[in-house]
């Protein structure tokens, strides 16, 4: 049974959330963070034994250059019954993204001089503010908490990332850079802020890898 | 180390004494360790009276030296002929004393007026207490202050009336900060409290509205969650009464009310941010809220304002079923958001609270709607995730600025649309 979805109620706008976030797992980079700018259609069809299908047509923007939107079309199947298996996502961008190679390796060359690894805490801070040396940083967290979201959402779910709590940075030998994240999700149908920590591994031809995640017990007097 | 000596400075100009005239601050570099035991024999002079900022410790690295308007000639002379290379950092330090001091309390003195306080920036309670009062001290006839009841901690509930007289006049309720960690709407609230007085007398909406209709503000309705998210938890919602049985604390304030309550869009569970509390109005914020629109008897309507997800909603959360005026609201709604979404991604949806989020039990306008105020709404503010409750003090006056077409909107149709 298949039918048009209101792209104003939740059903459509929690699919919709959950596409974004995996687009930008899936194309996010120091230098390029993509954001859900607008949901037009949507439809749903519920398959017998599966679960359900979403067909979505959304508008992405630029986090960084919000005048540059993309097209998106996608197909978000929550699988019935089994809350472990991740949806399924797969997506059509119409036109091409804003080539990002020259920010990647600005930001890829800064780290891999540092003398020191790099350290930093609440980004963004209390105020809303983000050093401008940080926004790679968090465009990574980002990406890669488009993979967390993605693995852990159901129709019952909204996840946004709500702050980078904590990011150290891993020293390795080899090309890739890598950093142990500590986050904070924020998820809206409960309100939960749930911290979660994430392994990130990238470098600028090889995209976003999250090697390790777990989601954090929360303190009671928090 | 300014700040020390500012701090000097203070405590000598209470014994009346400046302390700094003539003096000078100079940076040293000791080019040799024998210039740095020499450099240590000045401070070992006592008669000279000079202060290192910064300590010579090694040749190449700048020492900082204030030393005395008496004393500056004989330290020069011991410099010069010693080849030690300095500079001149600071001509007069006393100079530099009542700058800052002035520079100080220039900055205590503008917050002080409505005119000249930072709307795009985030501020403290006492800040906003503060502000409240210099409101009412700049619009007399216009604005005066309540106290509608005291929260958990003991920290009283203050309400802004905007009204031009007449008596018990139908009322327009608006409530900022229920959810302490959503800042843009305590800034939002600041903002458009600012905006409703300044405009009277000069927007003819606003005129009008208030001519015939008080206004009632709340703006830090959740005090005690607003105060731990500044000291403690940035990320705190509920407020911060002790749960019994349990370690944790606090109740979802926009879940406790006497609507829907207790059911399944809400928790059970103290330690849950949805938590709905032990029974309907059990928390002081929302027992005072009560009290006051039922006593008050003449409400027209509550809009109460939220972040983050760019929606304007209306009843129900807590049933599926289309509230009695949906289609009047939904129109009212509709017509709202296309004022407010004048820029693009300023985008924002519409509709009942159980379509547009999810399903939420013992709600503010739920209570209000079925307790017959009929304009009941909440807005949801920016953004749509992307900075989400860390939403960046750059962006508060914009959002305010693009809320008030939308809140105008309402407030014309409910003085349109007596009942």
């Amino acid at each position: 049974a298949a039918m048009e979805l209101p792209p104003s109620h939740y059903p459509a706008s929690r699919a919709a959330a959950l596409a974004a976030a995996y687009v930008c797992y899936r194309r996010g980079s120091a230098g390029r963070g993509l954001a859900l700018r607008a949901l037009g259609r949507a439809g749903r069809q519920d398959i017998d034994g599966v679960g359900h299908k979403y067909h979505l047509e959304l508008v992405l923007e630029d986090v960084l250059n919000e005048d540059s939107t993309v097209n998106c079309t996608a197909e978000v199947l929550y699988h019935l019954g089994n809350k472990n298996i991740a949806p399924d996502v797969q997506f059509t961008l119409e036109g091409e993204l804003k080539n990002t190679d020259e920010a990647d390796q600005i930001f890829y060359n800064r780290i891999k001089s540092l003398e020191k690894e790099l350290v930093a805490e609440n980004i963004p801070d209390s105020h809303g503010n983000v050093p401008p040396e940080m926004e790679p940083v968090r465009l990574l967290a980002w990406a890669a908490s488009g993979y967390v979201i993605w693995q852990n959402s159901t129709e019952n779910t909204k996840f946004q990332l709500a702050q980078i709590k904590q990011v150290k940075q891993v020293k390795r030998s080899d090309k890739y850079l890598e950093f142990d994240y500590m986050i904070l999700l924020h998820e809206m149908v409960s309100q939960e802020i749930i911290p979660w920590q994430m392994r990130v591994l990238w470098h600028p031809q090889h995209g976003v890898q999250v090697t390790q995640e777990s989601r954090q017990p929360k303190h009671p007097w928090e | 180390m300014k700040i020390l000596l500012v701090f000097a400075a203070l405590v000598a100009a209470t014994c009346s004494e400046q302390l700094f005239v003539g003096d000078q601050v100079l940076r040293i570099t000791a080019s040799d360790e024998e210039q740095i035991t020499l450099l240590r024999l000045l401070d070992e002079q006592e008669e000279l009276q000079v202060d290192f900022w910064r300590h010579p410790t090694t040749p190449g690295h700048p020492a900082d030296l204030r030393v005395p308007f008496s004393s500056l000639q004989a330290v020069k002379v011991f410099l010069e002929s010693n080849g030690i290379s300095y500079s001149i950092m600071i001509e007069d330090v006393q100079e530099l004393v009542d700058e800052e001091k002035k520079a100080m309390m220039k900055s205590r003195r503008t917050e002080r007026s409505t005119s000249t306080f930072n709307f795009a920036s985030y501020h403290t309670i006492d800040e906003i207490y503060n502000w409240m009062d210099t409101l009412v001290d700049d619009h007399p006839s216009l604005v005066s202050k309540i106290q509608i009841g005291q929260s958990y901690e003991n920290r009283p509930l203050y309400v802004l009336k905007f009204s031009t007289g007449g008596s018990n006049r139908p009322a327009i309720w608006l409530d900022t900060g229920i959810h302490s960690r959503e800042w843009i709407t305590q800034a939002t609230g600041i903002w458009t409290a600012n905006k409703i007085a300044e405009a009277y007398g000069q927007d003819p909406s606003i005129t009008a509205i208030l001519d015939s209709m008080d206004i009632f503000f709340e703006i830090v309705t959740n005090p005690d969650g607003f105060a731990f998210t500044h000291s403690s938890n940035r990320m705190w919602r509920k407020t911060r009464s002790i749960n019994v049985g349990s370690s944790c604390v606090g109740v979802d304030p926009n879940r406790n009310w006497d609507a829907g309550f207790g059911g399944s869009g809400a928790s059970s569970n103290p330690c849950s941010e949805t938590y709905h509390g032990p029974y309907a109005h059990s928390e002081r914020e929302v027992k005072a809220i009560v009290d006051f629109i039922r006593g008050h008897g003449n409400v027209k309507s509550v809009i109460s304002i939220h972040s983050y997800s760019q929606m304007l909603l209306f009843p129900y959360g807590y049933k599926t079923a289309p509230a009695p005026h949906h289609q009047e609201l939904n129109e009212l709604a509709k017509k709202a958001v296309s004022d407010l979404a004048a820029v693009y991604g300023t985008k924002y949806t519409y509709g009942s609270i159980i379509d547009t989020i999810y399903r939420a039990d013992g709600t503010t306008v739920d209570w209000a709607y079925d307790n017959g105020v009929k304009y009941s709404f909440t807005f949801e503010l920016r953004d749509t995730g992307r900075y989400g409750f860390l939403l960046p003090s750059t962006q508060t006056i914009p959002t305010a600025t693009k809320t008030w077409p939308a809140l105008l909107d309402i407030m014309v149709h409910i003085l349109e649309h007596p009942y």
